[in-house]
């Protein structure tokens, strides 16, 4: 599963467009510690988090569907329900394997805080709130997911029952908290002070559901990337708070345009979100290609014969652990794996191989001459300059030649150098043996720091596995 | 502006003409306080989404939301006036590098498009009675005309059918300068492509929803619903600019790779990037559909990678070669298959890049299939290749001139290449529309090696010793 993972991370979205190149970490030599850790703990740590989520959120789910029984204006339930299955069929897969359902968020997020339904008033009155208590509204989101979820299931897809609870953990607190506000009709429509008041406490609580969901979906990626969790909410922070920011305000125009316009609103402004969504789908569908390409031609060096098979991959992979264990951010991941994937690209300058493309014990020049011949390469894309920044410093020592070159140049000579010595092979001993002779070399050429990280990695799981 | 031919500039004359026929009815001292202040929010929406437009995936289309406002305006301005006026506002967009004609050809189109619109949306409701505005142009401005709570269901057939109007007449006359003004590459083209126009319409008729849905919130929470449609707005903007951002930088990458892989042979330098263009010319040529225009060029793109695998030894050989190092050679569309079989996204882009070398006549490699059994994209990279091959300085010959290359692939066709590619090559070629830029002279670099044969070279193919 932490290949799986491994995978995951790598796409991650540059939205944030900070440069990776250039930025400093925090440590200091001897503050990581190397702490042999025993299998069993990593094994035992696996899915905590999961585990608790989707057992509370299923005790919750049993409870509010009991609940269900005579519920009433269940025209209302069921076309927002329907429109809930609509989003959940519509999911959204986001730069750096992220699932979302953006639509059904908007539906069940409105569902929450529905006030009052042209066409559907009790009493026949006019801005009359409809009174769902908060555990049918949970219960009817639950059941519109589950029914969205189904042809995923039944397509072979994943069921992404994590996403899912994490969703409806910030539903089911607008709801437990709206409901009765508006079942004491604290909150109405019909004046202008009316509908401010409803608003801005409609914001305030979509803001904290979308937060909600925010430090689930970090905590269940922290545990699945091994990464830290201070690291994983900045990134989720960082990367969503666009997508959350058109959720919470989209559920809110739900909201008000169906007071006006009834249930026909929803299939109406389903269209504009439809297309917003297409937006998403197509940039998502863009970075994947990307990746995809960037990987594939990396290859060039291997199917010339420069480097060893698998070398290009193996590196990016590695350093991509090492990265996370240092806590990198996912921007500065990305760059790290596109550098890493492409290190070797400035080889084509080379008219004769190296022997077996092992680029740690060439001459200076040589590996001088690599780097920057892949860095300018690299740099003609025009885009990715602070890759190819990482790829210029890829031979530079630690210490001993001026300003100390970026941490991703770091990391990439120390797993460069351990896949010289190992050649992808997954013996143990071979591993430590490489690991210790690079250790040996700490006081110039390679940060201690990084080598540190890369023993840590390493020690959880074998090489070849990262 | 000067570069309109005559008769795109009469077009949009006629455009502007209709537009003013319709905006000079505009009565302003009869409109309601209330009228005005709506018109003039949604005027100010208008103008914010169209300031800020984005690029879909067609080349340079803007694509931007506005209809929504002008479709608000349709059902809250009641009719065609409010609608047109709205539209007229294109022609203070405050977007960058407009031109005066774009400007009014833009306010034209969308004076005329919500005009139409409105119209058909009092026609279905059915309060319209004539066409034209000034019989009932009190009756139109005098209040902001929300429907009733409830009475939403009776226009939402009206409001469909203007939305569709908008679209039809809005990428109609769009459609119609493109098709008048192809020729001239006038001011208008810049911003929209023909290719596109499909791909903007869907994305309009989605959007148009936001129109009624926005009509809806003003009965909740007046002209506050223009501001708080923004911000979702805002958000698929920035999606839509990051694919953008995101395919130049695709597109990029990959260009700058395959240069990296042939600065390896000095005499192929800038060959991938020719044939990849040479593909475009043909694609265009036989009007592929746009997608698979750009499946092409990087195919023609990506069509030689696979020579990294081939030893250099075997590229720099003079002289006759073994029949080993002729396969080895042979060997490099599959090699390039296996490079680039991972992407995705290049689907028939690889039968491209693997039977580039078939020829019709069965001869050619690696499966040496005949006539209709090699793919499209195969013939026409065999083609554009063979072209810059020969237009080529090479360690054996001079560059041949571009006519003596003609002759060269018409003495091919039919034997070697498809003659319907070689025709609609030469037809592009002549066309003037796209010229050619053969390779430049260059000193070569020290890791670059000198070829001394050239295997995409049909004038003088490579020598095998003959097998005994």
């Amino acid at each position: 599963m932490t290949d799986a993972a491994g995978d995951a991370v790598s796409d991650a979205v540059s939205g944030a467009d900070t440069p990776a190149a250039g930025r400093r970490m925090a440590y200091r030599e001897g503050e990581v510690m190397v702490r042999p850790a025993p299998r069993w703990q990593a094994l035992a740590s696996v899915d905590t988090g999961r585990l608790i989520l989707l057992s509370s959120t299923g005790l919750l789910v049993a409870i509010c569907l009991v609940q269900l029984v005579g519920l009433k204006h269940t025209t209302v339930a069921i076309a927002f329900g329907l429109f809930i299955a609509f989003g959940e069929l519509l999911r959204l897969s986001l730069p750096g394997n992220r699932e979302a359902a953006p639509i059904a968020m908007i539906a069940a997020l409105a569902f929450a805080m529905v006030l009052d339904i042209a066409g559907n008033n009790p009493h026949g009155k006019m801005f009359w709130p409809i009174p769902f208590e908060p555990a049918q509204v949970v219960g009817v989101a639950a059941l519109g997911m589950l029914l969205g979820a189904l042809p995923h299931i039944a397509a072979g897809r994943p069921a992404g029952v994590t996403g899912m609870s994490a969703r409806l953990l910030g539903v089911a607190f607008v709801a437990f908290v709206f409901r009765p506000l508006v079942n004491a009709h604290l909150m109405m429509l019909g004046s202008p002070r009316r509908a401010a008041l409803a608003f801005a406490v409609m914001a305030v609580l979509v803001l904290i559901a979308s937060l909600i969901e925010t430090l689930i979906t970090a905590v269940i990626r922290a545990e699945d990337l091994r990464a830290r969790y201070s690291v994983t909410l900045a990134d989720e922070l960082r990367l969503q708070w666009r997508l959350g920011l058109a959720v919470g305000v989209s559920a809110i125009i739900t909201v008000f345009a169906a007071s006006a316009m009834g249930l026909y609103e929803l299939a109406v402004f389903a269209g504009p979100l439809f297309v917003v969504q297409l937006a998403f789908r197509r940039y998502a569908g863009i970075r994947a290609t990307y990746l995809q390409t960037v990987r594939a031609l990396a290859q060039v060096t291997e199917v010339a014969g420069y480097v060893d098979s698998g070398h290009s991959r193996r590196v990016s992979r590695i350093s991509l652990a090492v990265g996370r264990e240092l806590g990198m951010a996912e921007p500065e991941l990305l760059s790290l794996e596109y550098a890493a994937l492409m290190h070797d690209i400035g080889q084509l300058s080379l008219v004769e191989p190296i022997p077996a493309g092992a680029t740690c014990n060439v001459a200076k020049t040589t590996a001088r001459r690599i780097a920057e011949f892949g860095a300018e390469v690299i740099s003609q894309t025009g885009v990715l300059d602070a890759v190819a920044e990482i790829v210029r410093c890829q031979w530079l020592p630690y210490r001993g030649a001026g300003a100390e070159p970026p941490l991703e140049s770091r990391i990439i000579k120390v797993v460069n150098a351990l896949d010289d010595l190992v050649a992808g092979s997954a013996d143990r001993d071979r591993v430590l043996a490489a690991i210790a002779s690079i250790r040996g070399e700490t006081d110039l050429e390679y940060d201690p720091v990084v080598v540190a990280a890369l023993a840590k990695v390493s020690n959880r799981l074998p090489v070849n596995r990262l | 502006m000067g570069r309109l031919s005559l008769a795109a500039w009469l077009y949009l004359t006629a455009l502007v003409a209709m537009a003013v026929a319709i905006l000079r009815y505009v009565p302003v001292g009869l409109a309601s306080r209330h009228w005005l202040a709506a018109y003039a929010v949604l005027a100010l929406l208008f103008l914010v989404c169209d300031s800020a437009p984005t690029t879909l995936a067609a080349r340079q289309s803007a694509w931007s939301p506005s209809s929504a406002a002008t479709l608000a305006a349709v059902v809250l301005l009641h009719g065609g006036i409010g609608a047109a006026m709205v539209g007229a506002v294109a022609v203070l967009t405050l977007r960058r590098h407009v031109s005066l004609a774009e400007r009014l050809f833009n306010g034209a189109m969308y004076a005329v498009a919500g005009y139409l619109a409105g119209k058909s949306y009092l026609a279905v409701l059915g309060t319209a009675t004539t066409f034209w505005p000034h019989t009932r142009a009190a009756s139109e401005v005098s209040q902001v005309d929300i429907p009733s709570p409830g009475g939403f269901a009776k226009v939402l057939l009206p409001f469909a059918v203007a939305a569709l109007v908008h679209a039809v007449v809005n990428h109609g006359l769009l459609w119609g300068i493109l098709r008048i003004d192809q020729r001239s590459r006038g001011a208008v083209r810049r911003s929209v492509s023909p290719g596109g126009l499909a791909q903007l319409l869907a994305y309009d008729l989605g959007f148009a929803g936001l129109g009624l849905v926005i009509a809806a919130l003003w009965g909740v929470i007046g002209p506050f619903a223009a501001a708080i449609v923004l911000v979702p707005l805002y958000v698929a903007r920035w999606a839509m600019g990051q694919f953008a951002e995101q395919r130049r930088a695709h597109s990029a990458t990959l260009a700058a790779l395959c240069q990296a892989v042939e600065t390896k042979d000095f005499y192929t330098r800038g060959h991938s990037d020719r044939v990849s263009r040479g593909a475009g010319m043909i694609a265009r040529q036989i009007n592929m559909p746009q997608n698979r225009a750009d499946a092409v060029t990087f195919a023609g793109m990506l069509h030689d990678i696979g020579k990294l695998g081939v030893p250099t030894k075997v590229l720099q050989k003079e002289g006759t070669l073994t029949e080993d190092e002729y396969a080895a050679i042979q060997l490099h569309p599959m090699r390039g298959l296996e490079i680039v079989g991972d992407i995705g996204f290049l689907n028939e882009a690889l039968s491209g890049i693997m039977h580039h070398h078939e020829r019709m006549d069965g001869r050619g490699y690696p499966m040496g299939f005949t006539g209709d059994e090699i793919p499209e994209f195969a013939k026409i990279i065999a083609v554009a290749d063979a072209f810059d091959s020969m237009t080529s300085t090479r360690s054996y010959r001079k560059a041949r001139s571009i006519e003596e290359a003609i002759a060269e692939l018409k003495k091919g066709a039919g034997s070697q290449f498809d003659p319907k590619i070689v025709e609609a090559f030469i037809t592009a070629l002549g066309s003037g529309k796209e010229k050619w830029k053969p390779q430049e002279p260059a000193q070569p670099r020290d890791y670059e090696i000198l070829t001394s044969q050239d295997h995409d070279d049909p004038i003088s193919p490579l020598r095998v010793f003959p097998s005994r």
